[in-house]
């Protein structure tokens, strides 16, 4: 038995004004070759195989009035078959104008903004509340899963946050200190890198490397769930998921990035004092002595908005993880928008940090 | 039977590591008819259609459909077999970013030369053949019940009037209606098309209702085949406890059950 290709079978067609003849193999491969309806009469004596898409044409062939002639009883019942299950088409819709679009897509979003900002609160709600309830109750509180969640949004942090903020520290330093030489003021260049790390840039850009690695891992991992029933199956085993999941991810986010921010400060001022060690020759105990007469609100007033930064990047994660519908697409798009937003929050909570330090003067 | 087989498996061993799920495995499936294939959960029901399409490689063993090994295909024999069979998975494995309609065209965009009208009359005859009402073509596979998936997957099989029909489970977790109507809608469909089906099921009233044969994988083999009346008088403890089980005898048609 040798293997055809369907692809390769072959129709003949034959038209006498009208008439038509087709032989061979009326299949969904040949298709493109027939002839646009419209023939008064079909000659099908030769035809030896046919598919419900050759059958769906002679449906049509016939439905406009052609006759078909010479057509095998076991072709005739699938043609019948075919017939019958032709659909009938809905009625469109009447067509919308486009300003009726437009309003109703931007109606749409407002809302959709404006409930999601709503549940957000909903979720913080529901954490905070979950969190009196494992104080009142400390039984309830699942530790190991705190002391997980701890390790992987934590420590497994610590590396690439170090890294990252060491070499902030270098960047500052090597900037700084072309621009300060030009008037003789290298020694300001330790005021520069530690009011700027321990201020602004390690939480901020701590806060920032933990919403990419947590925020995206905690929706995959909540939606994943979501997707598949467990969280439903865990109420109705008596489980609360706030309890479950979101109480030990978002406490250990608030545990965990203190001591990033903190870890990041170090690594930062350690990273400037290098540089400006071998760039400009301020000794690492000049360095120490500069430092010691900054303002340590400077480092206070960083660490400070890291458990916030912590709530954003958790609550952010968990909601969009319990957004996720049943199929696989909304997981991919809420993991995405999840980092999005929690970046863009965490840069406007900054701000907002920032109008506040400066009003009260700090 | 003087039907030739479309479907050849010899002395199939598969595994996974140390694993053996299959071990000379012999099966065929001869042209036009509906095969059933049984067996407890975790015998390897959907790794034998797994192997016999390609997408688990066998340990030892052969494959062939149409008379030509799988194993050992070049790219372009492989595609034009693929034409020639359909895939139906558990759950209708739709894609579900695409409509069902969208879904039902994946496989007919395949065919040079089809206008878009063609594409998407047929898409929807075939969505309409599967059982599915008019406004489920432009339904999303998240939108749909289980049956309703399930019903998409097979029209998305059907797409190409293939000549072999796998199915995985088509009727596990439907209503007994809506089971029913998919049997029937499996033997109108090779009734009308001479198709040959691949059908693993658990579902005892389908094997009632559908299968010329049957196929029971026990003990990492094919253990017998044979049709209903021949699997009543098998003497194995498993095969007699599934076919004459209390669910068995709920299933069996009245003109049966005396004999």
């Amino acid at each position: 038995m040798t293997l055809s290709d369907p692809s390769q079978a072959q129709l003949t067609i034959t038209n006498r004004d009208g008439d038509l003849a087709l032989g061979g193999a009326l299949v969904v491969w040949t298709l493109p070759r027939t002839p646009p309806p419209g023939a008064q009469r079909i000659d099908l004596t030769d035809l030896q195989r046919m598919d419900t898409a050759g059958a769906h044409y002679l449906a049509r062939q016939r439905a406009q009035g052609a006759e078909l002639v010479g057509l095998s009883q076991s072709h005739r019942i699938l043609l019948e078959t075919v017939s019958d299950a032709i659909p009938a088409p809905d009625k469109p819709a009447p067509p919308r104008s486009w300003w009726h679009d437009i309003c109703r897509n931007t109606g749409k979003r407002v809302v959709g903004s404006l409930s999601t900002f709503v549940q957000m609160t909903e979720y913080l709600g529901r954490f905070l509340a979950a969190l009196l309830r494992a104080l009142r109750h400390p039984s309830q509180f699942r530790l190991t899963s705190l002391v997980y969640h701890c390790q992987q949004t934590g420590l497994r942090a610590v590396s690439i946050v170090a890294v990252m903020s060491f070499l902030i520290g270098v960047v500052l330093a090597f900037q700084g200190a072309a621009q300060l030489r030009q008037f003789g003021a290298e020694v300001f260049v330790v005021d520069l890198i530690a009011i700027s790390v321990l201020r602004e840039l390690g939480i901020l850009l701590t806060a920032i490397v933990v919403a990419g690695r947590t925020t995206s891992a905690l929706t995959a991992s909540i939606g994943s769930m979501k997707m598949r029933e467990e969280i439903d199956a865990m109420r109705t085993l008596g489980m609360d998921p706030d309890m479950v999941l979101i109480l030990p991810r978002v406490l250990a986010l608030v545990l965990m990035l203190p001591i990033l921010g903190l870890i990041a400060d170090l690594s930062g001022l350690l990273g400037g004092a290098i540089m400006s060690w071998i760039e400009l020759g301020v000794s690492p105990s000049m360095f120490m002595t500069r430092l010691g007469d900054i303002s340590v609100d400077h480092a206070i007033v960083g660490l400070v908005k890291a458990p916030v930064f912590a709530l954003i990047i958790g609550i952010i994660g968990c909601h969009a993880g319990m957004m996720v519908g049943k199929d696989a697409e909304s997981l991919g798009s809420q993991t995405s928008a999840s980092v999005v937003s929690a970046i863009f929050a965490i840069i406007i909570a900054d701000a907002a940090f920032s109008i506040l330090f400066s009003v009260l003067g700090i | 039977m003087s039907r030739e087989n479309v479907i050849e498996v010899r002395n199939l061993r598969t595994q996974f590591g140390d694993h053996v799920v299959h071990q000379d495995l012999d099966l065929d499936l001869r042209r036009g008819e509906i095969l059933g294939v049984v067996g407890g959960s975790g015998t390897g029901k959907s790794v034998l259609l797994r192997s016999i399409v390609g997408l688990i490689r066998p340990a030892a063993g052969s494959v062939s459909v149409f008379g030509r090994d799988v194993t050992a295909m070049s790219g372009a024999e492989r595609e034009a077999i693929e034409r020639r069979w359909g895939v139906m998975f558990q759950d209708g494995a739709l894609f579900s970013s695409l409509s069902v309609q969208e879904n039902v065209e994946v496989p007919l965009r395949a065919v040079p030369g089809l206008s878009d009208e063609q594409r998407v009359s047929l898409a929807q005859l075939k969505v309409s053949m599967a059982g599915l009402p008019f406004k489920a073509n432009a339904d999303f596979p998240s939108d749909l019940s289980g049956g309703m998936r399930k019903r998409a997957g097979l029209a998305r099989a059907l797409a190409l009037d293939p000549e072999i029909v796998f199915l995985d489970e088509p009727t596990a977790g439907l209503d007994p209606i809506g089971a029913d109507a998919f049997d029937k809608l499996i033997v109108g469909l090779r009734d009308a098309l001479n198709l040959s089906v691949f059908l693993v099921t658990h579902d005892l009233d389908t094997l009632h209702a559908c299968c010329d044969r049957i196929a029971v994988l026990a003990e990492k083999r094919v253990l017998t085949t044979g049709t209903m009346a021949e699997m009543l008088q098998v003497d194995h403890p498993w095969v007699r406890e599934y076919f004459h089980g209390p669910r068995a005898r709920a299933a069996q048609p009245a003109d049966r059950s005396e004999g």
